[in-house]
């Protein structure tokens, strides 16, 4: 079956959001929007919008590719994603106090314990503690894919360390650069104000030590982790210092920061450092990155990390599958947004239907991330599929499968054309006072013909995203 | 807002090393020009670049000659020599990069884009015939860093930390031209003040854009005692060490009273204006002209370490 096109309906009929863009694109001369293309790509290396591949020893900074062709989601399209969303991440930070304190939903039966209790994302040192604010995961990139009109499944909801926001800007501002006439002639809601709402979601989860305004910092592991663009970045957006482990240490019960006029101490911090980096005296010793004695002072009320210590457990794919029921649990409403099918290979029943559908399903590790690990059923060989089935047979609990989900497509530019690929859209979410979610978010593309793999660090590229005012 | 020390640190090496990519390149300009003059009576030209670059024996340990063009290509490509222009403007980025947050886009982009432009021209062999128009290139891309500094940059400490790196590095390297090519001034003392025809120097003002500027400020012959007031104590010549002492005392005034507190970096930066400010040429010739560049040398690099310990550039070991 032909995957739903989010531009075409068919050959010439144009889908309402794209009428105008459309037009606008049939009147473009071919080869000068090739040269746009190489533009925007001088642009992205000018601006050192790079990042580093694990394990690619050459071309160590690498840029992710840029499509120009916007996708664009109605008013009323985005309006109820919104919901759906703003339902989850209330969901899930309220499931992660109950984890943390007293485990209603385990002792309600809903999520099994086992899922919990012995996974490395569920740390026991936040046991009965409460972040300020009351929120653990404050800022989300939920990972959405389209299967048809009304068609959205939440695929991950990433409440972890979300990254590629900074994509999602910059693609807006040479989109802007580029053709300024698109966006005269389409009314597209902002995305640049990200940073200003980041600062003010963080500020306003200050700790209970902190005088006056908040100061708040970005904590990156340097300058060689693949998304340290992204944290010099938000850094500079939000005017805030970019700090690394070498930079604070603990001084009388407050995290502080050596500056060239002496210690100063911080409120707030958003990390980009892993739980198992955070804190060498309380994880990982041989850490480097972190910051040894900040999950006392953070016990203390000395500084609010965002986002908070294990929350990590709510990215487990296998805690996943339990969404629906989570967010009903908490909320007392249905979820607005459905989860994808997902088999537990933990579950007897479903490991059999996993083994013998292998060719079609896409297998994932519980506590992956970023593409690395998957099998993707369809477009693999039969002895990658054995390989895997081996993997199963080992450690069931350590996968779940998916249908393989036909996504969406939006056209991209290519020599001969507009020619559709898959695509996913990450918008992002800030939780603090209030739930603030930004219109747009970051669409990633296969770039290849029928690929399904949209990640970056497998190929894939991004594209501008617009949510229109009307 | 206040600034980390790791940032200050940061700022203060990446304009050390955009002027030590123009210094390397300038001073190979200077290296081929007078090579090119082929005075069979002189000594080895490009071992004297080697020495003022202070990279002779890291390239004694390569090679066991002067062959130009291993010479051109060690100063120029080779990123096992930091002081490399292509190794340097490695470095100069890398900081730029980890201090992103303290510049303008404007300047962060000038630094990226001359790196990738440079790094692009690096990246083979270049030929002795190539080399005037990489140099030009690579002053170029200096210059396009600079008017962006001056031109976008908040007056701040930001801006005055970038600038004692950038003064120190070529108050350091106009002190280490001077003291290789010392005795091409002094061949005897009874000559000082004497009319020099002197092609070497002609070369070497060249190399520093002021050829021109020396003709201004004194009458058209190289004479030694010019030459020296000029390099050294006229504040109006740009790289002079007074000149540059006059831009780091400002700088450090400034942060003193940002930070409403009197370093002893402070002190270090005041006596060493004073010796350049307190002397004639005839009295620094008179007590050794060398003696003084190497306590000069000596001190200026005391300062920088001054000043990375007075501002916690670095963690308490």
């Amino acid at each position: 079956m032909k995957p739903f096109d989010e531009m075409l309906i068919s050959g010439d009929e144009v889908r309402e959001p794209y009428a105008r863009f459309h037009e606008w694109f049939r009147e473009q001369d071919a080869e000068a929007l090739g040269e746009k293309a190489s533009e925007a790509e001088a642009f992205f290396r000018r601006t050192g919008i790079t990042f580093n591949v694990y394990g690619q020893e050459e071309a160590a900074e690498r840029l992710i590719p840029f499509d120009l062709v916007p996708r664009i989601m109605a008013k009323s399209e985005w309006d109820n994603l919104a919901d759906g969303i703003e339902q989850r991440v209330t969901a899930l930070n309220a499931f992660l106090d109950d984890l943390y304190h007293d485990q209603e939903i385990i002792k309600a039966g809903i999520v099994p314990e086992r899922l919990i209790a012995g996974n490395e994302a569920f740390l026991e040192e936040m046991r009965g503690f409460r972040p300020p604010g009351g929120v653990y995961t404050h800022i989300i990139g939920t990972d959405i894919v389209r299967c048809g009109e009304n068609e959205f499944y939440v695929l991950e909801d990433n409440a972890r360390t979300p990254s590629g926001v900074s994509y999602m800007i910059e693609n807006r501002e040479t989109m802007m650069q580029m053709f300024p006439e698109l966006f005269a002639q389409n009314r597209v809601r902002p995305v640049e104000t990200y940073p200003h709402h980041l600062r003010r979601s963080l500020a306003a989860v200050a700790p209970p030590a902190c005088e006056g305004t908040p100061t708040i910092a970005v904590l990156t592991p340097g300058i060689y982790n693949s998304a340290f663009f992204e944290h010099a970045f938000l850094a500079d957006q939000m005017g805030v210092e970019l700090i690394e482990g070498s930079d604070v240490a603990e001084i009388d019960g407050r995290i502080q920061m050596r500056t060239t006029e002496g210690y100063k101490p911080i409120d707030v911090i958003y990390r980009r450092v892993d739980d198992a980096f955070l804190d060498p005296k309380v994880f990982n010793p041989t850490s480097m990155l972190g910051i040894p004695g900040i999950m006392d002072v953070y016990r203390n009320g000395g500084i609010t990390i965002a986002n908070a210590p294990g929350t990590g457990i709510s990215d487990d794919k296998a805690i996943y599958s339990y969404m629906p029921e989570i967010v009903e649990f908490y909320t007392g409403a249905k979820a607005k947004l459905q989860n994808v099918p997902t088999w537990r290979c933990a579950e007897e029943d479903s490991l059999k239907y996993v083994l013998e559908h292998l060719d079609e399903l896409v297998v994932k590790e519980v506590h992956g991330s970023g593409g690395y690990g998957m099998l993707v059923g369809p477009t693999s060989t039969k002895e990658e599929q054995e390989i895997f089935a081996d993997k199963l047979k080992k450690k069931p609990t350590n996968y779940i499968a998916q249908p393989t989900l036909a996504l969406s497509t939006v056209p991209i530019l290519v020599d001969g054309g507009l020619a559709p690929r898959h695509v996913d859209l990450r918008p992002f979410v800030l939780v603090s006072d209030k739930v603030r979610i930004i219109p747009g978010g970051l669409t990633r593309v296969a770039l290849k013909e029928g690929s399904l793999v949209v990640n970056s660090s497998q190929g894939g590229g991004t594209k501008d995203t617009w949510v229109l005012r009307d | 807002m206040a600034l980390l020390g790791r940032t200050a640190n940061g700022l203060f090496w990446m304009f050390r090393y955009i002027e030590r990519a123009e210094n390397t390149a300038r001073l190979l300009d200077a290296g081929q020009r007078i090579s090119l003059t082929n005075l069979s009576s002189e000594p080895d030209e490009w071992q004297s670049v080697l020495v003022s670059a202070g990279v002779e024996a890291a390239y004694n340990a390569k090679y066991d000659n002067h062959d130009p063009d291993n010479v051109v290509h060690f100063m120029l490509c080779d990123r096992d020599n930091p002081s490399s222009v292509r190794a340097s403007l490695e470095t100069a980025r890398t900081n730029g990069r980890m201090v992103r947050t303290a510049l303008t886009r404007e300047l962060w982009e000038a630094v990226n884009e001359s790196w990738l432009v440079v790094q692009r021209r690096l990246a083979g062999k270049v030929s002795a015939h190539e080399l005037p128009a990489v140099i030009d290139l690579v002053k170029r891309q200096g210059a396009l860093i600079r008017g962006t500094f001056q031109t976008t940059m908040l007056r701040n400490e930001i801006f005055d930390f970038a600038n004692l790196g950038a003064f120190i590095e070529r108050a350091d390297n106009t002190a280490r031209i001077l003291d290789v090519k010392y005795w091409l001034l002094l061949p005897e003392h009874s000559q000082v003040g004497s009319a020099l025809d002197n092609f070497q120097w002609r070369s070497i003002l060249r190399s520093v854009s002021a050829h021109r500027s020396y003709a201004w400020e004194y009458d058209g012959e190289y004479r030694a005692v010019n030459i020296i007031d000029f390099l050294m104590l006229n504040k109006r010549m740009p790289r002079s060490l007074a000149y540059c002492y006059t831009v780091i005392e400002d700088s450090l005034k400034f942060l003193d009273r940002n930070y409403e507190v009197r370093h002893p970096c402070f002190e270090t930066a005041a006596s060493l204006s004073e010796r350049l400010s307190g002397s004639s040429v005839r009295q620094i010739i008179d007590n050794g002209l060398h003696e003084f560049l190497e306590a000069f040398i000596r001190d200026n690099n005391r300062l920088a370490q001054e000043i990375g310990q007075n501002y916690r550039f670095y963690p308490e070991v």
